[in-house]
C-alpha cells in the first residue's frame, strides 16, 4: 500500500519555514517533507566562523558586485569578464574577477587564461593576473585537464566558495566582481552568506528578451529581495540581431511578454541597457580576448560601456551616501 | 507496487538530456524531441528535474494545473486528451510562478528522489529527463534513483562555441564516470539564416559540436539551426513540429529523433 505523507508536497513547499530558520524541521508543515530529518538535526543552522574571517579579509575591497541570472546561457560570464576589462582599463583601479561557477567555469577561457595554475604563498592563494591591475580566480585553474568534471554535491561546492573568499590573497581592490552559475541554490546562498559581514554594493541581473528567460530571472530577483541584496539593475542581452548583409533586424529571442523593459517596469528596477547579438562577441570569448578592444566601434561595445558607466556611478553614489550619513 | 521498478516498470526507454552548459537549449530540445516522438506514434513522458528553472510547463502550454494523487503516487499532467504526452515538473507544485526555489543540495536530492519514484507514469515508450546545467546534486540524484531501472543513455546538447563545448566535455566525463551511455551530441543554435536575405550568420560560432563528437569518440546526431519561429513556438507553448513541417529546423529535429529511436531499438 502506498502511504501518503501527512501533508502534500505542495503543502510542504508552501509552508516551509525555511531551512535556515529556528523552526526548520520542527513545524507541523515539516511532517512528511523529505528534508525534515536534516533540518531538524540543526545541520543547516550553525554559524560559520569563516564569515567573520571573510569580513576581515575583504575589508580592503571597496566595491563588490555580483552578476546573477537564474537562467543559464544569457551571458553572465561574458558580461562579468567585460565588466572586469572595462573597469581595469583605468590603470589606477585594482580589479578582480571571482568565478564561483564550480561545475561550468567559463571565466578562464573568456579571459584568455586557460591552462594557468594557481600558486600558494604565505599569505594565501595567488590569483592569476591578466594585467597588473586585473586578477582572476576560478576553479578552472585548479583542474589539470579540460575534461575534468567537478562532480560535487552542494556542501563541497560551498567549501570551495568559502576558500575562494577566505584564502585568496586579493590584496587591496577597488572592485571585486563575482560571476555565478545559473539557479538559486548552494552557490548563491553561500556567496550571500559568506559575504554577510561585508558590504555588497549590489547585483547586476542578466537576462535575454524571451519569457522563458524572464520567468527564471523573476525568481532570481525574488531571491535577491529575500536575502536583502540590492539590485543595481538589469541587462538585456541578445537583444535583436542585425544581419550584416541586409541590415534588417531579427528578434531571434523574441520579447513576447515585453522583454526586460516590461519586467523592469513591473518590478520598478532600472534597465541598464540592451545589448544586441553580435557574432564577434562569441568569437572574442572563445579566443580569450576582450571584444571591447577587438571591436570597439560595434553597437554592442557601445552599450556595454554605457552599462559599465551606470554601474560605476551607482558604486560611487553609494560611497557618497555613506559619507553623508556618517 | 508493480514489480521491483514500481512506477517505472512500464517505461520502455529512459533518455537523459544533459549539457553541462546553461542556455544551450536542453529544455527546447527535450520538448521538440518529445513532440517529434509523439508525432511518430510513441507514448512519451517528460520529467523536468530543473528545480530552480523549470521551463517545460510553459513550452508545452500546460499552465499550472493541480497535481493529483492516485494509489500508486502522483498522476502526471497530460498535454492532451489521448494522454500521449505526460509531464511532471516542480513548476506544478509552486503556487506563485515567481517564487524562487532556494534549496540546497540535500533538499533538491530528496525532491528528485520523490519525482523519480512517485510519479505514476503508466505505460510509456520513452521517458525524457530534462536536467539543469552542471554536474551536481540533481544529476547524481537522478542517476541514483534510476539505478534500478535501465537508463538507455544521454543526449548531450551544446552550441557551436568553445565556451559551450568546454563545459560539455566535462559532462561527457560525468557520463563516463557514472556509466551513462552517450547516445550522441546535438549542436543547437547552429547558424542563423536571415529571413530577409537568406544569408547565414554563425552567431555562436561554428562546428564545435561535430569537433567535440570527434574528440570524444561520440556519435554526432546533427545540427539544429537558430530559428525565431522555433523560439516563438517555445515561448507560446505551441507545437512547432505540427506548425512548421516544411522548415529546415523540422527536418533537423525529425532526423535526430529517428536516429535516436533507431539506436534505442538496436540496443
Amino acid at each position: 500500500l502506498y502511504t501518503f505523507p501527512q501533508h502534500s508536497p505542495r503543502h510542504n513547499l508552501l509552508y516551509c519555514p525555511g531551512t535556515e530558520s529556528e523552526q526548520a524541521g520542527k513545524t507541523s508543515s515539516c511532517q512528511g517533507c523529505p528534508n525534515q530529518k536534516i533540518c531538524a538535526s540543526g545541520a543547516t543552522k550553525a554559524p560559520d566562523p569563516a564569515i567573520a574571517e571573510i569580513g576581515v579579509k575583504l575589508s580592503t575591497v571597496k566595491h563588490k558586485i555580483l552578476v546573477l541570472s537564474g537562467k543559464g546561457g544569457v551571458g553572465k560570464s561574458t558580461f562579468s569578464a567585460h565588466l572586469a576589462h572595462a573597469l581595469a582599463s583605468d590603470s589606477t583601479k585594482e580589479v578582480a574577477l571571482l568565478d564561483v561557477d564550480i561545475c561550468g567555469p567559463s571565466i578562464p577561457r573568456i579571459m584568455g587564461l586557460e591552462g594557468e595554475q594557481v600558486h600558494q604563498s604565505g599569505s594565501g592563494w595567488s590569483p592569476v593576473y591578466v594585467d597588473d591591475n586585473l586578477a582572476v580566480m576560478s576553479i578552472g585553474f585548479l583542474l589539470s585537464s579540460p575534461d575534468d568534471a567537478v562532480i560535487w554535491r552542494g556542501p563541497k561546492k560551498n567549501g570551495m566558495i568559502k576558500q575562494f573568499l577566505r584564502d585568496v590573497d586579493w590584496g587591496e581592490l577597488d572592485y571585486l566582481i563575482v560571476d555565478t552559475p545559473p539557479g538559486t541554490s548552494d552557490e548563491h546562498l553561500s556567496i550571500v552568506q559568506y559575504l554577510s559581514s561585508t558590504h555588497v554594493d549590489g547585483a547586476v541581473i542578466i537576462t535575454t528578451p524571451q519569457e522563458v528567460s524572464l520567468q527564471d530571472v523573476r525568481k532570481e530577483i525574488r531571491f535577491c529581495q529575500k536575502v536583502k541584496l540590492p539590485i543595481i539593475g538589469v541587462v538585456e542581452n541578445m537583444s535583436g540581431f542585425v544581419c550584416p548583409t541586409c541590415k534588417n533586424t531579427s528578434q531571434i529571442f523574441p520579447p513576447t511578454t515585453g522583454g526586460a523593459a516590461q519586467m523592469c517596469a513591473d518590478l520598478d528596477l532600472p534597465l541598464l541597457g540592451k545589448v544586441p547579438l553580435d557574432p564577434r562577441i562569441a568569437r572574442s570569448c572563445d579566443e580569450g580576448k576582450s571584444f571591447l578592444s577587438e571591436v570597439p566601434d560595434s553597437p554592442a561595445a557601445k552599450v556595454y560601456l554605457s552599462i559599465v558607466q551606470s554601474i560605476k556611478d551607482y558604486c560611487s553614489n553609494r560611497v557618497t551616501e555613506e559619507q553623508r550619513s556618517a | 507496487m508493480v514489480g521491483s521498478d514500481g512506477n517505472l516498470a512500464q517505461v520502455r526507454h529512459v533518455i537523459l538530456v544533459l549539457s553541462g552548459k546553461g542556455g544551450v537549449g536542453k529544455s527546447t530540445i527535450t520538448t521538440e524531441l518529445a513532440l517529434a516522438l509523439r508525432h511518430a506514434g510513441k507514448k512519451v513522458g517528460i520529467l523536468d528535474v530543473d528545480l530552480c528553472g523549470p521551463s517545460i510547463p510553459r513550452m508545452l502550454s500546460v499552465g499550472r494545473p493541480d497535481v493529483h494523487q492516485c494509489d500508486s503516487g502522483w498522476v502526471p499532467v497530460y498535454t492532451d486528451a489521448e494522454k500521449s504526452l505526460a509531464l511532471m515538473s516542480i513548476g506544478f507544485l509552486l503556487e506563485d510562478p515567481d517564487e524562487a526555489v532556494v534549496w540546497r543540495g540535500p533538499k533538491k536530492t530528496a525532491m528528485i528522489a520523490q519525482f523519480v519514484s512517485d510519479v505514476a507514469w503508466g505505460e510509456l515508450d520513452v521517458l525524457l529527463v530534462d536536467t539543469p546545467p552542471g554536474t551536481s546534486d540533481e544529476h547524481l540524484a537522478v542517476l541514483e534513483n534510476l539505478k534500478k531501472h535501465k537508463v538507455d543513455g544521454a543526449v548531450l546538447v551544446t552550441t557551436p562555441q568553445a565556451v559551450s563545448t568546454g563545459d560539455v566535455r566535462r559532462e561527457i566525463t560525468f557520463c563516463k564516470k557514472t556509466g551513462v551511455r552517450i547516445l550522441g551530441i546535438i549542436e543547437n543554435m547552429s547558424g542563423f539564416v536571415c529571413p530577409h536575405c537568406s544569408e547565414c550568420s554563425n552567431i555562436f560560432s561554428k562546428g564545435g559540436g561535430e569537433e567535440l563528437a570527434k574528440l570524444t569518440g561520440s556519435v554526432f546526431l546533427g545540427c539544429v539551426p537558430l530559428d525565431p519561429l522555433l523560439s516563438t513556438c517555445i515561448e507560446e507553448g505551441k507545437d512547432f513540429m505540427q506548425s512548421f513541417p516544411d522548415s529546415a529546423t523540422f527536418s533537423a529535429i525529425s532526423s535526430i529523433s529517428q536516429t535516436l529511436l533507431d539506436s534505442l531499438q538496436t540496443a
